[in-house]
C-alpha cells in the first residue's frame, strides 16, 4: 500500500464555478484535523471542465489518480478511505464517461504544446514552471541567439496568429524589427470576447508564466524594453495569477533589468480592460491602453511601423506567445512537421454548447471537425444528433453537419463561409434555432460596434430589426433579400474586423439553412421550437406516463396533471415562457413543440 | 456601502495620488473609483478631471463607452446572466425572462429594496457550465430558470434572517 503524498486540487474558474474552492477547503481542513504529512496544492484547467471538480491524489511511488465530478461528501470520503486508509477509491475516478467511453480519448486525441503545463503545474509556483523547462528558452535566446535567428526560427515554425486573422507571427516581428525607433513595445491581447471562447482564459490561469516567457523572446526579437497585457475586465483569476507570475519572474531576474546577466532589460505591465468587445481590435485596443475610447483607426500605418503611442508595436494574442518558447526549446522544424500545408501546429479550441465532453482541447491542425467533435469531445449531449458547429464566435460562421469533414485549416475553414477565430467551438442540435442564433450574434455585434462607421453603426441595427421581424413570425420573403444585400454591404464598408466580419453569422446560416429562414417566413413556424411567437409546446397524453417531472421543474407552474395520469397532464399556453425545460427533463419524449 | 451624495471625496485623491495625473490613466482612475463607490458618482468625476490632464470630455466619454461602468448607484447583489453563445444555447433567455419577472425589473435596473440589480454580460468563459449566473463573486453553473429563482431566492432569504 503506497502512502498518498500529494493533493492537487484543480482551481480554474471552470473548477472553481463547479465548486473546487469547496472541496480545496474540506480538504485542507482534513489535513489539518489528521496532521497528515500530504501537501496540498491547487493546478489550472486541465481542460477537462465537464468533469469539474477533479482532484489529483499522488502516492508516494508516483502514481496518479484523478478523480473527478466531486462534491464535499465525496472529497470527505476520499479522503478518509484513499488518503488515509490508502484504499482507491475506483468508483470516483475517471476512468470512463457516464456512457462507459474511455475518459482517456478525451486526452489521447490531443497534442499539447500551449496547454503542455496547464492542469499539471501550479501556476502561482514559478519552481513549477522552471521544474518544467521554463524560461530555459529565454534563455537559450538572450546567450546564444541574434535577435534575427529568433525570428528565423519562428517564421521557419509557420506559426500564426492565434487570434483569429491567422497573419504568419515571424513575418510580424520582422516588420517590427525593421522599423526605426527609440522605443518599441510588446502587447500581448488578452482581451478575448468572442462569447463561447475560453482558451485565453485558461493558458493565463493554467500557465501565465509561458505568455510572459514568449512576450520576453518577442521583445528582444524586435527590440522592445516594456510590454503590455491587455487583459479582459471579466478575468479576475487570470489578472491575479499574471501579477503574481510577473512579480515572481522579477524576483528571480527573468523579468527587469540585464536578464540572464546579459544588455537585455524588459518590464510587464498589465492593463485592464473595461469591457469593450471591439478592444479585440489592435488598433482600438491600443485607443484603450492610451486612455480613449477603444475605437480602431485605418491601417496603414501598421502597429508595426505606428503603433502604441505612435511607437513600432508588436502585437500578438496570448495563445501564440504560449507557443513561442516551445518552438525556441523544439526548433521552427519540429513545430512545422505538425499540420497542413499553410497552417502549422496546433490550435486550442474551446467546446461548449450540446457536447459531451465539453472543455478545452488542442488538437494538432489538419484534424477534421468530425474528429474534434466524436473522438475528442465524446459527440452530442442530448442524444439528439448534432445539426450544426459556431466557429469563430460573432465573426465566424454555423458550419452543418455535411461539412464536417472539412479540416482545421486556415483556408479549408474561410472556405465555409465561418474563420478559425480564436478558438470558440459551440456545438448545435436541433433544438438549436439557426435564425435565432443569427439574430443572437447581431445583437451582440449590434451593442458592441464602438459607432464609428455608418454601415457598422446603422447596418447591424437594422439587420437585427429584419431578423426580429422574422423570429417574431411577420417578415416576408423581401425581408429576406433585403436582409441578404443589407449583409453584404456591412461587410464591404466597415473600417474594422468587427464590422466585416459581423455579418458572417448571417450569411452562412442563409447559405446553410435557408430552409429554416423560409419556415419562419412562409410556414409561420420555428422548426426548432425556440421563438416563442412561433412555438407552442404542447405534452402527447398517450405517450405521457404522469410521471410528474415535467410539473415540477417548470418554472412558472404552467403545467398541470394529476400525478400517475398521463391523459391528464397540459401545459396553459398564456403561462408558458417557452423556455423547453419540459422537454428537456421528459423521458418519454412526451412533450414536442408546434 | 456609500449613497450618492455623501461619498468620501479624499478617496478620489488617493487614487489619483497613486495612480498619476496622464491621460492614460482615465480608465485605470474610473476603475478604482468604481471599486470604491460601485460607481461613478458625478462628484468623484468633477474631482479626477480637477486633479488630473483628463478633461471631462475624455473623461465622460470613456466612462460611457465601456460597459464595466456605471453612472448610476447599484444593489447590493449585482446578478450578471451570461449571454454567451454556449448559455445563449443553453436557455439564458428564459432566465433572464425568469429573473426580471420575479424581481421586478429589467435588466439594468435595481429593486426598490436596494437588493439586487441585475444585469446581463456578454460571456464570462466558463463556457462548460453553461448557462451561468454571477451573483457578486460566486458563479453558479448548468443553471435552469427554477434553480435560478432558487438561488436568488436564497440570497434574498439568508439577507432577511441577517437583518
Amino acid at each position: 500500500m503506497a502512502h498518498a503524498k500529494k493533493i492537487v486540487v484543480g482551481l480554474g474558474t471552470c473548477g472553481i464555478a463547479a465548486g473546487a474552492g469547496t472541496i480545496y477547503d474540506t480538504i485542507k481542513t482534513k489535513i489539518e484535523e489528521t496532521g497528515l504529512e500530504v501537501e496540498l496544492s491547487i493546478t489550472g484547467c486541465n481542460g477537462m471542465c465537464h468533469r469539474e471538480p477533479l482532484v489529483e491524489v499522488y502516492d508516494e511511488e508516483g502514481n496518479k489518480f484523478l478523480y473527478g465530478d466531486l462534491n464535499k461528501r465525496k472529497a470527505e470520503l476520499i479522503f478518509e478511505r484513499h488518503v488515509v486508509g490508502g484504499k482507491v477509491q475506483e468508483r470516483y475516478l475517471v476512468k470512463e464517461d457516464r456512457d462507459g467511453t474511455p475518459a482517456h480519448e478525451f486526452l489521447s486525441g490531443q497534442s499539447r504544446i500551449v496547454l503542455r503545463n496547464a492542469g499539471i503545474i501550479n501556476p502561482e509556483s514559478i519552481d513549477e514552471y522552471l521544474e518544467r523547462d521554463g524560461y530555459e528558452a529565454l534563455r537559450k535566446v538572450l546567450t546564444s541567439m541574434t535577435p534575427e535567428q529568433v525570428i528565423d526560427e519562428v517564421v521557419k515554425s509557420g506559426l500564426r496568429g492565434r487570434g483569429g486573422a491567422g497573419f504568419p507571427t515571424g513575418m510580424k516581428w520582422k516588420f517590427a524589427r525593421a522599423a526605426q525607433g527609440d522605443e518599441k513595445y510588446v502587447i500581448c491581447n488578452a482581451d478575448e470576447g468572442d462569447p463561447g471562447a475560453f482558451m485565453d482564459r485558461s493558458v493565463l490561469e493554467g500557465d501565465p508564466h509561458a505568455v510572459l516567457e514568449g512576450m520576453a523572446i518577442a521583445a528582444y526579437a524586435i527590440g522592445a524594453s516594456v510590454g503590455y497585457i491587455y487583459a479582459r475586465a471579466e478575468y479576475p483569476l487570470a489578472v491575479k495569477r499574471l501579477r503574481k507570475a510577473i512579480a515572481d519572474a522579477e524576483e528571480r531576474g527573468f523579468l527587469g533589468k540585464n536578464i540572464f546577466g546579459t544588455d537585455f532589460s524588459f518590464k510587464i505591465k498589465i492593463k485592464e480592460g473595461a469591457g469593450a468587445f471591439v478592444c479585440g481590435e489592435e488598433t482600438a485596443l491600443m485607443a484603450s491602453i492610451e486612455g480613449w475610447r477603444g475605437m480602431p483607426r485605418p491601417r496603414p500605418p501598421y502597429p508595426a511601423q505606428k503603433g502604441l503611442w505612435g511607437k513600432p508595436t508588436n502585437i500578438n494574442n496570448v495563445e501564440t506567445y504560449a507557443n513561442i518558447a516551445w518552438i525556441i526549446l523544439n526548433g521552427g522544424d519540429k513545430y512545422a512537421a505538425i499540420g497542413t500545408e499553410r497552417s502549422k501546429g496546433t490550435k486550442v479550441f474551446a467546446l461548449a454548447g450540446k457536447i459531451k465532453r465539453g472543455g478545452l482541447v488542442e488538437v494538432p491542425m489538419g484534424i477534421s471537425i468530425k474528429d474534434i467533435l466524436e473522438t475528442v469531445g465524446g459527440g452530442s449531449s442530448t442524444g439528439r444528433p448534432i445539426k450544426a458547429v459556431q466557429m469563430g464566435g460573432p465573426s465566424g460562421g454555423c458550419i452543418p453537419s455535411e461539412l464536417f469533414d472539412t479540416k482545421i485549416d486556415y483556408e479549408e475553414v474561410n472556405k465555409t463561409g465561418a474563420i478559425m477565430g480564436s478558438g470558440g467551438l459551440v456545438v448545435m442540435d436541433e433544438t438549436t434555432c439557426m435564425v435565432d442564433i443569427a439574430r443572437f450574434f447581431l445583437e451582440f455585434t449590434r451593442n458592441e460596434s464602438c459607432g464609428k462607421c455608418t454601415f457598422c453603426r446603422i447596418g447591424t441595427t437594422r439587420m437585427l430589426e429584419l431578423l426580429e421581424k422574422i423570429t417574431a413570425g411577420e417578415a416576408t420573403m423581401d425581408d429576406l433579400e433585403k436582409l441578404e444585400s443589407l449583409a453584404r454591404q456591412v461587410k464591404i464598408t466597415s473600417l474594422c474586423g468587427l464590422g466585416q466580419t459581423a455579418p458572417n453569422p448571417v450569411l452562412t446560416t442563409l447559405k446553410y439553412f435557408r430552409n429554416e429562414y423560409e419556415a419562419h417566413i412562409l410556414d409561420k413556424s420555428c422548426p426548432a421550437g425556440v421563438c416563442p411567437n412561433l412555438t407552442t409546446y404542447k405534452i402527447d397524453t398517450k405517450t405521457c406516463t404522469g410521471c410528474n417531472v415535467c410539473l415540477t421543474n417548470c418554472p412558472v407552474q404552467a403545467i398541470t396533471g394529476e400525478r400517475g395520469k398521463g391523459d391528464t397532464y397540459v401545459i396553459d399556453e398564456s403561462a408558458c415562457i417557452r423556455c423547453g425545460v419540459c422537454r428537456d427533463v421528459c423521458h418519454f419524449d412526451a412533450v414536442y413543440t408546434e | 456601502m456609500a449613497l450618492a451624495g455623501e461619498i468620501d471625496i479624499s478617496k478620489v485623491d488617493e487614487i489619483v495620488k497613486e495612480l498619476g495625473t496622464g491621460p492614460e490613466q482615465a480608465i485605470p482612475i474610473l476603475q478604482r473609483i468604481q471599486g470604491e463607490f460601485r460607481y461613478l458618482p458625478p462628484e468623484a468625476l468633477d474631482r479626477v478631471c480637477e486633479l488630473t490632464e483628463i478633461t471631462p470630455s475624455q473623461l465622460y466619454g470613456v466612462a460611457t463607452f465601456y460597459s464595466q461602468f456605471r453612472l448610476k448607484p447599484v444593489g447590493k447583489y449585482i446578478i450578471k446572466v451570461c449571454h454567451g453563445t454556449a448559455c445563449h444555447v443553453g436557455g439564458a433567455v428564459t432566465i433572464t425572462d425568469t429573473l426580471e419577472d420575479e424581481l421586478g425589473i429589467k435588466t439594468g435596473g435595481t429593486t426598490s429594496d436596494g437588493l439586487f440589480t441585475l444585469e446581463s454580460v456578454a460571456c464570462l468563459g466558463a463556457c462548460s457550465l453553461a448557462p451561468i449566473v454571477v451573483i457578486e463573486d460566486e458563479t453558479f453553473g448548468k443553471l435552469d430558470p427554477k434553480k435560478a429563482l432558487q438561488i436568488v431566492n436564497d440570497f434574498r432569504e439568508r439577507e432577511q434572517q441577517g437583518g
